[in-house]
């Protein structure tokens, strides 16, 4: 007899996606991420806006990761003028409020939404009652990432302080030397966050797939570098469409995107982690060994661990920066505008986000184009939920369909960001 | 820019928040009575998580927070709720830890300040863009005309303040 499964309003995911699931007998017949969040339009809108607009704009699109959006934005309205910003202390203060954005995001992530998951509740205030101090941790970690994002970008959500060429100001050091102590609390909090999340149990699954994110040649990769992949990939921003494609797909309002030549692929932490392990702080290896995490993790039930060591190594990064920072003469590199083309892209939390624009040559945006992590992911996630099903269709529909949850949340989907749409058709008779 | 770092410490027992989206219609209007009450260090406005609230309102003995509604009543309706004794209906909210999960965590914790009162605005536009429907705007109004009287500022007429229906949206 067909059975269904399905959950109308994902819980404990950022904005509004369900889950449809179709089994007959022993085979999964249909699997559905589905987003029904309306469409959003910001690449329509973006058009016939100045150049220097794009980071107040894109910055909208999500406030759990606008710095991903500003920055992969302010990147390539750069590249389109002829200006790369690879080192020097604006780069390194890109680098800084980006793990502020890490700390933020994944601490919310790993302790408010996926913990309880794995601790057995529906929700992080039920969990609080048993397990205050995993909830407690989680708004300590965040809170140090707030004021980060306060000090460099002016505030928490949203952050006012960045523009095309860099930062209308820079933080003076006595302003970043008071984020040392807490930030080096928040580091014995991410430590235990790492011991914590090494010990959950997990299902026993490990799915292929073809690992996507970028790469830096020194550094675990955050604000560019060259995109790799498991299966070979190694290209530069302009040739991310030559290997990429995106689809529209009836049951979402976020395009899916794939490889063109081999399909489905997952970017985000466990990505990151796979192809850059080796470039974590030493601390952070450290960490990830002791919690059991070998060079490359396959069970995206374990991406809790991941994000995790993710939160030690933004911490580790933050406090090597600051320590090292010298205030730049100028907080910004000016930028003349010029009729052209650029990309940028960046490791948002939960992965690649890859912006392109076409510019008059007065600056005006003729052309945008944005793809975020999440909508990269629904193919994976989708492939992930049929192979986790496939192996556990003798459990029963309650269990199965809270794992299936589960299985959705290892990726930390933010629907809101994903949801855009090429164009609209309206039929009438 | 503004102090990326004001002190913590410059609350009396009362703080007003107002929380919402700027850019998605009447869900602005807890931010546009927070605007209307002009700065005061007891007033909030809060367009980012709900769930920072928790370190926003530490240390405050009365938050009263306003947010922008959808039940299905008319435009413009006022709710009032004990915001630690009811339930605050979570429907409306697209994210992973709204404000009704905000309190709810708040009280578990023991971090809620000794009392809560929200006041929710019934919105009828939620869609991409700014500015208030007019039931809304003249919601706005009365509620912030209550919270002055609370805090204990002047009141504050329109042909005073000629800019004001401007400096409360921007």
């Amino acid at each position: 007899m067909p059975r269904t499964i399905k959950v109308d309003a994902l819980a404990r995911v950022e904005g509004e996606g369900a889950m449809y699931v179709r089994l007959d007998g022993d085979a999964v017949a249909d699997v559905q991420l589905r987003i029904y969040e309306p469409p959003r339009f910001f690449e329509a809108f973006l058009r016939g806006r100045a150049f220097t607009e794009v980071p107040d704009i894109t910055a909208r699109i999500c406030w759990i990761c606008p710095i991903a959006y500003q920055t992969s934005s302010v990147r390539a309205m750069e590249d389109a003028c002829g200006i790369a910003i690879d080192d020097g202390p604006i780069r390194d203060l890109r680098r800084l409020i980006y793990c502020g954005e890490w700390l933020e995001s994944h601490s919310l992530h790993v302790h408010m939404l996926h913990a309880p998951d794995f601790l057995g509740y529906d929700s992080a205030i039920a969990m609080a009652a048993d397990h205050r101090e995993v909830v407690e941790r989680g708004l300590l970690i965040k809170k140090a990432g707030n004021t980060l994002m306060e000090v460099v970008g002016g505030r928490a959500v949203h952050p006012v302080n960045v523009r095309v060429g860099g930062f209308y100001r820079a933080p003076r050091p006595r302003e970043l030397r008071a984020l040392v102590e807490p930030l080096e609390r928040a580091r014995e909090l991410a430590l235990e966050a790492v011991r914590f999340t090494g010990g959950l149990e997990v299902p026993d699954f490990e799915p292929e797939h073809e690992y996507v994110a970028l790469s830096m040649p020194d550094e675990y990769p955050l604000e560019g570098g060259r995109l790799v992949s498991t299966g070979g990939l190694d290209i530069a921003p302009p040739e991310y469409e030559e290997h990429f494609e995106e689809l529209h797909v009836e049951h979402s309002t976020a395009l899916h995107s794939r490889l063109r030549e081999r399909g489905a692929y997952l970017c985000g932490p466990l990505a990151r982690y796979a192809l850059n392990s080796g470039k974590l702080s030493p601390l952070a290896r450290e960490a990830a060994a002791e919690a059991g995490l070998g060079d490359v993790c396959r069970n995206p039930f374990r991406s809790i661990v991941v994000r995790s060591v993710e939160i030690l190594y933004a911490v580790d990064e933050a406090l090597r920066l600051i320590a090292a920072y010298e205030e730049p003469r100028e907080p910004f590199v000016e930028v003349e505008p010029r009729a052209g083309t650029g990309c940028g892209w960046t490791e948002a939390p939960r992965g690649l986000c890859w912006h392109r624009y076409r510019l008059d040559d007065d600056g005006t945006i003729l052309e945008a184009k944005i793809v975020p992590p999440t909508s990269q992911n629904q193919a994976s996630i989708e492939a992930d939920l049929r192979g986790f099903l496939a192996g556990n269709l003798e459990l029963e529909d309650d269990r199965l369909r809270h794992l299936c949850e589960q299985a959705i949340r290892n990726h930390d989907p933010c629907i809101s960001c994903a949801t855009h749409f090429l164009d609209l058709t309206v039929e009438r008779a | 820019m503004r102090d990326p770092l004001p002190g913590s410490d410059r609350r009396a027992g009362l703080i007003v928040i107002g929380l919402g989206n700027a850019f998605r219609g009447d869900d602005a209007a807890g931010l546009a009575v927070a605007r209307a009450l002009g700065e005061d260090p007891r007033v909030l406005v809060h367009e980012g998580e709900p769930i920072d609230l928790l370190d926003r309102w530490e240390g405050a003995g009365e938050v009263v927070v306003v947010d922008a509604a959808r039940s299905g009543a008319a435009p413009g309706t006022v709710h009032r709720l004990d915001g630690l004794a009811e339930p605050v209906a979570a429907g409306g909210s697209t994210h992973a830890f709204g404000l009704a999960e905000t309190l709810a965590l708040a009280h578990a914790l023991g971090r809620a300040p000794a009392r809560v009162k929200v006041i929710g605005i019934e919105g009828e536009r939620f869609g991409a863009g700014d500015g208030l429907s007019p039931a809304v705007a003249a919601a706005v109004e009365a509620v912030a005309s209550e919270l002055r009287a609370r805090l204990g500022k002047p009141a504050v007429g329109r042909r005073q303040d000629p800019d004001g229906e401007r400096s409360a949206r921007t």
